[in-house]
């Protein structure tokens, strides 16, 4: 079957089985490995991105349901070589161990913080509750979400836990 | 891991749907759960049946005496949506505690319904709010009430050649309130329930004039728990009464015990969250 969708703003179309998953449709058709597949039974977030705007879980999505839509994965977030501000909130409050769950955390947090450019400590922990992370116990990953809304919002983002601390 | 192979369509009209409904077909909205079944090979249908692109199902309507929810309205939309809050505030939590951001996105209320898992949330708050289900095939279109459209595991009265195509609401008046509450397989409010209840209450005179409790996650369907709700009319409404209305909780249930519960466990759950249930119900008039 024929698919035509625009991912991270470029038109791509393909012919696929109606059985091709979304996010395999991104990472062997198209090659953009950063969405990552974990769990497969849309549990873990690892396979996060944008499907018009909104944060769903690529695994548990057929590329044939995203014909005619935008997608936006983590290759499409940094313009010019500069990071997006929830990037960037990652690198610098530590947001990751391992990394496997990085990009679909950030998408996560992302679409969250397009809603809501303000959110308090819960509502990042409730917008993040469908990615899991096994490293990290979440606690600085709150912290690089709080830091990318600071930025995104003009002001200058709290300082890090660690500063400060014996 | 891949679904076996299918044929996928995706009509425009709901007399094309209707036409490519044939033998070994599955109807997908959110796909939320027919993925993951069709992944584990449980689900192997020869033709999958998108109603994705079906016009003006995504919407919430007021008709009236009643609101109208259409077959692609997301469980995000249902959550946040202000006549659901306003005429249906269990089933409004219900799908607030669906899933997460992501399953809120894609899924569908009237998918959740049709899906009829045991431990499902929405189901309990539809039978507290005693919506009707609108189930439609090229034969034509038939209404069935919340209370006989769970029929047992993963079986609703939805056949497979059929389209719920919405549910109607009806109109809450400003005596009467609802309210859900469950307690989640991976703890707090997430993932399914272990066990979960909706209720609805209307006041007359300070006492209970009317009232609708199910329960979800405990027995072998969404259902109607009868006694509670005959226990608690007539009644103040007090914590005290709604303590023991609450006791009746699993009367005539076949509890499940099942890898979250054991059969005790569930009754105790089933009786706390009932009785939460009730009481944020009343709260809520
Ligand atoms: C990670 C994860 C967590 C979840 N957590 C929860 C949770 O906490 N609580 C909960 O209740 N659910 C949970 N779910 C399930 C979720 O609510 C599903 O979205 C819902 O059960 C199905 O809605 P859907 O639109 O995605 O339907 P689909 O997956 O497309 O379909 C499900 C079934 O219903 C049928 N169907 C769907 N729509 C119609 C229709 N309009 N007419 C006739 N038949 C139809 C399909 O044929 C299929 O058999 C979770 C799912 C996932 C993946
Ligand atoms: S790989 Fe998609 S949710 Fe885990
Ligand atoms: S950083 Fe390793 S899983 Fe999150």
């Amino acid at each position: 079957m024929e698919v035509s969708m625009t991912v991270n703003g470029r038109e791509v179309s393909a012919d696929v089985e109606p059985r091709t998953l979304l996010v395999h449709f991104l990472r062997e058709e198209l090659r953009l490995t950063g969405t990552h597949v974990g769990c497969e039974t849309g549990y873990c977030g690892a396979c996060t991105v944008h499907v018009d705007g909104q944060a769903i879980k690529s695994c548990t999505m057929l590329a044939v349901q995203a014909n005619g839509s935008e997608v936006k994965t983590i290759e499409g977030l940094a313009s010019n070589g500069d990071l997006h501000p929830v990037q960037e909130g990652f690198w610098e409050r530590h947001g990751l161990q391992c990394g496997f769950c990085t990009p679909g955390m950030i998408m996560s947090a992302t679409a969250l913080l397009d809603e809501n450019s303000n959110p308090s400590e819960d509502e990042i922990r409730h917008g993040i509750e469908g990615n899991l992370c096994r490293c990290t116990g979440y606690h600085n990953i709150v912290r690089a979400v709080e830091y990318a809304g600071a930025k995104m919002r003009g002001e200058d983002p709290p300082p890090p836990d660690w500063e400060g601390a014996e | 891991m891949y679904p076996r192979s299918f044929d996928y369509v995706a009509p425009n009209t709901l007399a094309e749907a209707f036409n490519a409904l044939g033998d070994n077909c599955k109807v997908m909205a959110g796909g939320m759960s027919l993925i993951p079944l069709m992944k584990m090979r449980l689900f192997t249908p020869g033709v999958v049946v998108d109603i994705g692109n079906l016009p003006d199902m995504d919407q919430i309507t007021d008709e009236g005496d009643h609101i109208k929810v259409g077959a692609l309205v997301r469980h995000g939309t249902t959550a946040s949506d202000g006549l659901i809050a306003a005429n249906a505030q269990a089933l409004a939590t219900a799908a607030a505690l669906t899933g997460d951001v992501q399953v809120r996105n894609r899924g569908t209320t009237c998918g959740a319904l049709a899906h009829a898992d045991i431990a499902a949330d929405q189901p309990a708050g539809a039978l507290a709010a005693d919506a009707v289900m609108v189930v439609e095939s090229a034969g034509g279109s038939r209404e069935v009430a919340a209370s006989d459209f769970f029929v047992d595991s993963l079986t609703s009265a939805c056949g497979p050649q059929e389209i719920l195509t919405h549910i109607k609401i009806p109109k809450a008046g400003e005596d009467e309130g609802s309210a859900y509450d469950k307690l989640g397989r991976r703890g707090g409010h997430s993932d399914y329930a272990v066990a979960g209840a909706a209720a609805w209450v209307k006041k007359s005179n300070g006492s209970i004039e009317a009232a609708r409790v199910a329960l979800t996650g405990v027995g072998t369907k969404p259902q109607l728990a009868e006694s509670v709700a005959e226990a608690l009319v007539g009644t103040d409404g007090s914590d005290a009464a709604i303590e023991a209305a609450a006791q009746h909780a699993v009367d005539g249930v076949v509890v499940l015990e099942d890898l979250y519960g054991s059969e005790e466990y569930k009754t105790h759950l089933a009786k706390v969250y009932v009785g939460r249930a009730i009481k944020q119900a009343i709260a809520n008039v």
